[in-house]
């Protein structure tokens, strides 16, 4: 090798800065002077994984995004103007978006359904000062770092499970029946690990008829959960206790069929059991399981508008989790920036923590932000999959519904 | 736990590492022979389970029938990409293959993504929930029709090399690649065929999976990754060791889930692959060169 | 030392090599944070590029495994940091300690059984998923539940526990990049380097005039890896959560070497151009695709992948060892 090492050259350094840098600059910096004049509209970034592994879920909560104009304006809220930015399933990319939508103005920012892309804007959102309202991500640690500008609209793990215990005893009540053995199968992924750790501390204070016989882990990308079912079969165990992701909640049902066996009561805590592919993918076999999670009040006026909207932007498609929550962020938004009167963010985060909306959709009392930006006022639901509807079965304020027990069994359906 | 659980585990595993073992065996005959690391393997993978799900979504056509069809139009992608896109790259070096490969897996992963959305797609075959019981085993239908399949294939493609002018010209490229030259076999060509009957195994192999499970688009770097320790663990250019590794990686697997935590499996799958690399890298059904 | 990194070069290239990282000096202070955020990937991938480049394009040996050594690293500064309140400045040395016994470890293991070209690839690819999985069952630091970094106040950037703002973050990167290349630059001429050249254009020549190929292709591994496990400790505190699916994953081993393979293999400029060409073709591939209303999720990455395609087709070499020649300069590019 030469011992003179050309390291650069005035005119190579400058092609490099223009072919690498230029244009980032020109894209980075150009905008900045755009925004801040006009308060009429709220600029609010939207960030959702609609690439890359997550992009089914970040693309079913873009649909909850695209319907939310046309509400607003019939409930009578300032219009938003709506940045949308996909993170690509990525950390590094949902960091990066996130500046890039506060250098084009964002005044609010909206996402981002996982914890880490979520963990990864909120820290940008925090030193910016930009109000940042999470959709949906579960992992506790994300309303526990003393962050002011962040706020989740979006039980916690824990705050799942203490609301899938209790909605599972009032159905045991309801039904006079209830198992004595679960097995407990969880996908070994962000969400599932984090809902196995809850367990421990939460279940003893329900006291619950049943006991956990087995925990299963089996991967989130897993192909083939054939073994997986057989040893919870093996188990003897009178109900299955899940959560899941929905390919997985699809392979377990496929597997439960076909290596015949039916528990007393699927117990899903999870995404997966009562999503649209699910119920579209299996058909007659997708009837029965119990969903215990966010969900929405089928009973609330808010829900009736949100669906119905929905169902005329895509027939067919059921309301659920993602779109509830990803239209409820965009209304925090909106109902903080109409009573802060302002785009200036440390009103919007002011007002946004006096945040009380009543009329909404999730069930409970409405939102409100406790002095960690967490709405621990949030209720969940127990969901029950009817012939490719959803229903709800409990608690009984926010039900539409009443529970089928036990499952029918998969070989007796016709 | 009731004893009859380990031999529905076993079969099981088996019948999946047969259909793992007819994917890989694509890679072992494109590495074996035109030595390029196939990196967009599972994403070919990937591609003809999309076929699979589309010609049954709308035409009703089984992916069994189809399995031909299917690896016909692989054979004529991966004729094409050789033939086109790969052949100059064939004297540089591994890491401009790669990236070569790895481009060409993004563009078909994110291909994907557009033309049929994100979400899961799957085949609803009249026999998708089937299962035979024989005794106390419980066999699931699909998986051994595809099994069945996947046997059948290999076989087919152990002939071809075996008993025809083609494919023994095909060994003796892989063979001698100077040799093949000097006596006048056209490599490129021979290249291309070779690559395109691997890409074919891979749409037999995918038209099998898809009847198994979902198909996704960013479900092929998995794949990639099973057909490498696959072929590794079989042994590279051995036909045979291709089906008996995917039949062992998966009997593995699954036994790994049963005794151990099934979310642990992979690191089973590694450690073999590890320990085959260390102590008998030309597979353990290979011969040793 | 200092006086033989001067030597070499020539004055125009340090010249113009001065303006440059002047220029890097001063950007803090008309980016805003978003071109920041972009320079510190660029910087990240540079890095990482020219750690990697020490084993493939010195001592020719293929990892696509170093995922690895940057999950090493950023668990352990973290863990250190976390749960006992040790600065990752300290943390840093305990991470390179691991990273450079995992690296031996692999690296005795693949030399002494002789496993080289692709199967040694496969072999780090496997150490490093064998390493997600086991992380990903390691309750101690999360599981797969992740580990998360505590972070509460951003009023003041604080440099000795590396919690602050980009522009902490920027100047660290960019710091850690220059010392990388500074090093690579020293070693590249050093008697290490010659033994590493001619283990790479030929291994059993190399032998044969009596080179201890075994140690210095070790040598080359350990210092890879505890360069890379910087690097995860720097990833660590910049995105504060750490998830063995993120960090230990084949698509960040993937990601991190596309840079130096595109820019130029083997030189010093290579990674760092290829980082620049490349993050900068994503940010401005989203930047154009959003200013002409496209919005279907993927087609950025198609068009990233069909970019990747042409120009490694067409510069087999790299982009640098092209401009380099393109620019009349003479010699062998570095």
């Amino acid at each position: 090798m030469n011992r003179k090492p050309h390291m650069g050259d005035k005119r190579i350094t400058r092609r490099t800065m223009t072919a690498g840098l230029g244009a980032s600059v020109v894209a980075g910096i150009a905008p900045m002077n755009i925004v801040r004049a006009q308060d009429a509209t709220l600029k609010v970034g939207v960030l959702l994984p609609r690439s890359g592994a997550q992009a089914g879920i970040g693309q079913d909560c873009q649909r909850g995004v695209d319907i939310t104009p046309g509400l607003l304006k019939d409930l009578g809220m300032p219009p938003l103007q709506i940045m949308n930015g996909d993170t690509e399933t990525s950390v590094e990319v949902a960091r990066s978006r996130a500046e890039k939508m506060i250098s084009d103005g964002a005044q609010v920012l909206v996402g981002a359904f996982d914890s880490g892309q979520s963990t990864a804007i909120a820290q940008v959102a925090e030193q910016k000062g930009i109000p940042y309202v999470i959709n949906i991500a579960a992992a506790p640690q994300i309303t526990e770092q003393g962050y002011k500008f962040v706020f989740r609209n979006f039980p916690t793990a824990g705050m799942i499970l203490a609301d899938a215990f209790a909605n599972q005893k009032e159905l045991f009540e309801a039904t006079g029946a209830a198992p004595k053995t679960v097995v407990f199968m969880h996908v070994n992924d962000t969400f599932g690990t984090a809902m196995k750790g809850g367990i421990g501390a939460v279940m003893p204070k329900f006291d619950m008829p049943y006991k956990i016989v087995d925990t299963i882990a089996y991967d989130p990308t897993a192909r083939d959960l054939s073994v997986e079912v057989a040893k919870a079969k093996a188990t003897g165990a009178d109900a299955l206790l899940m959560v899941s992701r929905l390919n997985d909640a699809i392979l377990i049902t496929r597997e439960l069929v076909k290596q015949r066996w039916s528990p007393m009561a699927i117990l899903s805590m999870g995404p997966g059991w009562y999503e649209d592919q699910y119920l579209k993918t299996l058909g007659k076999i997708a009837d029965g399981p119990l969903s215990f999670v966010p969900w929405y009040d089928p009973n609330k006026p808010m829900s009736k508008k949100l669906d119905e909207a929905l169902a005329k932007a895509h027939p067919g498609v059921n309301l659920n989790t993602n779109h509830v929550y990803t239209f409820e962020a965009l209304l925090v938004a909106a109902d903080a920036f109409k009573r802060a009167r302002s785009t200036d963010p440390k009103a919007l985060a002011d007002a946004i923590r006096q945040t009380n909306i009543t009329d909404n959709v999730s069930p409970g009392p409405g939102i409100q932000f406790n002095e960690k930006g967490q709405n621990d006022k949030l209720k969940d639901s127990a969901i029950q999959n009817r012939a490719g509807k959803l229903v709800t079965v409990a608690p009984k304020v926010a039900a539409n519904a009443k529970v089928e027990w036990p499952l029918q069994p998969y070989d007796r359906r016709g | 736990m009731p004893t009859d659980i380990y031999l529905n585990v076993a079969v099981s595993g088996v019948l999946t590492g047969l259909v793992y073992g007819l994917m890989a065996l694509g890679l072992s005959v494109i590495f074996g022979v035109v030595r390029v690391v196939n990196f967009a393997h599972g994403e070919m993978t990937t591609v003809a389970m999309y076929l699979a799900v589309v010609l049954f979504a709308t035409l009703g056509l089984d992916p069994l029938l189809m399995m031909l069809p299917i690896a016909g139009v692989l054979f004529v992608f991966g004729y094409a990409m050789q033939r086109w896109l790969i052949n100059p790259f064939i004297s540089r070096p591994e890491h401009s293959q790669f990236i070569l490969l790895v481009a060409v897996a993004i563009i078909l992963a994110n291909g994907l993504l557009i033309v049929f959305g994100p979400d899961a797609r799957s085949v609803q075959t009249s026999y998708a929930f089937d299962s035979f019981m024989i005794g106390p085993l419980i066999v699931d239908a699909t998986k051994t029709f595809a099994g069945a399949a996947a046997i059948a294939v290999a076989a087919a493609l152990f002939a071809f090399f075996r008993f025809t002018r083609l494919g023994t010209a095909i060994r003796a490229c892989a063979d001698n690649y100077t040799g093949a030259q000097v006596v006048g076999l056209n490599v490129p060509r021979l290249y291309a065929l070779t690559f395109g009957l691997g890409a074919a195994c891979v749409g037999a192999a995918g038209a099998m999976l898809a009847l198994i499970t979902d198909v996704t688009p960013p479900l092929g770097p998995s794949f990639t990754l099973l057909a490498f320790v696959i072929v590794i663990v079989g042994g590279l250019g051995s036909m045979p060791g291709a089906l008996a590794g995917g039949i062992l990686i998966g009997v593995v697997a699954a036994m790994a889930g049963l005794f151990y935590t099934p979310s642990a499996k992979g690191m089973f799958v590694f450690a073999i692959l590890v320990l085959v690399l260390l102590f008998r890298p030309q597979g353990i059904f290979g011969r040793r060169a | 030392m200092i006086g033989r990194l001067v030597a070499d070069v020539p004055r125009r290239a340090a010249l113009a090599l001065s303006v440059f990282f002047l220029v890097l000096l001063v950007v803090p202070w008309f980016a805003n944070d978003y071109l920041l955020t972009v320079l510190i990937l660029i910087f990240y991938f540079a890095y990482t590029g020219q750690a990697w480049n020490i084993m493939m394009g010195f001592v020719g040996q293929l990892s696509l495994g170093h995922a690895i050594y940057i999950g090493l690293g950023g668990y352990t500064a973290a863990v250190l940091f976390s749960y006992f309140g040790i600065s990752p400045w300290l943390g840093s040395f305990a991470a390179m300690l691991l990273a450079v016994l995992c690296g031996a470890i692999i690296g005795f293991l693949a030399f002494r059984f002789r496993v080289a070209g692709v199967y040694f690839a496969i072999l780090t690819i496997a150490f490093a998923e064998f390493a997600r999985i086991g992380f990903d069952h390691f309750t101690y630091v999360g599981g797969s539940a992740g580990f998360f970094l505590p972070v509460s106040n951003y009023s003041q950037s604080d440099l000795w526990t590396l919690r602050g703002k980009p522009i902490m973050f920027y100047y660290l990167s960019l710091g850690m990049t220059v010392a990388a290349v500074i090093l690579c630059h020293l070693m590249i001429g050093s008697r290490i380097g010659y033994f590493w050249q001619a283990i790479r254009e030929d291994e059993e020549a190399a032998r044969a005039v009596g080179i201890d190929t075994f140690r210095y292709k070790l040598l080359a591994v350990v210092i890879s890896a505890a360069m890379t496990s910087l690097a995860g400790v720097f990833f660590a505190f910049y995105y504060n959560n750490l998830f063995p699916e993120e960090v230990f994953s084949i698509n960040r081993s993937i990601e991190l070497i596309l840079a130096p393979i595109f820019g130029g293999l083997g030189t010093l400029f290579g990674p760092i151009l290829g980082a620049f060409l490349l993050t900068g073709l994503a940010e401005t591939l989203t930047a154009a695709w959003a200013a002409l209303g496209v919005d279907v999720p993927g087609a950025k990455q198609v068009f990233y992948g069909i970019c990747l395609l042409l120009v490694i087709t067409v510069l087999p070499d790299g982009v640098w060892p092209w401009l380099y020649r393109r620019l009349g300069l003479a010699g062998r590019p570095e």
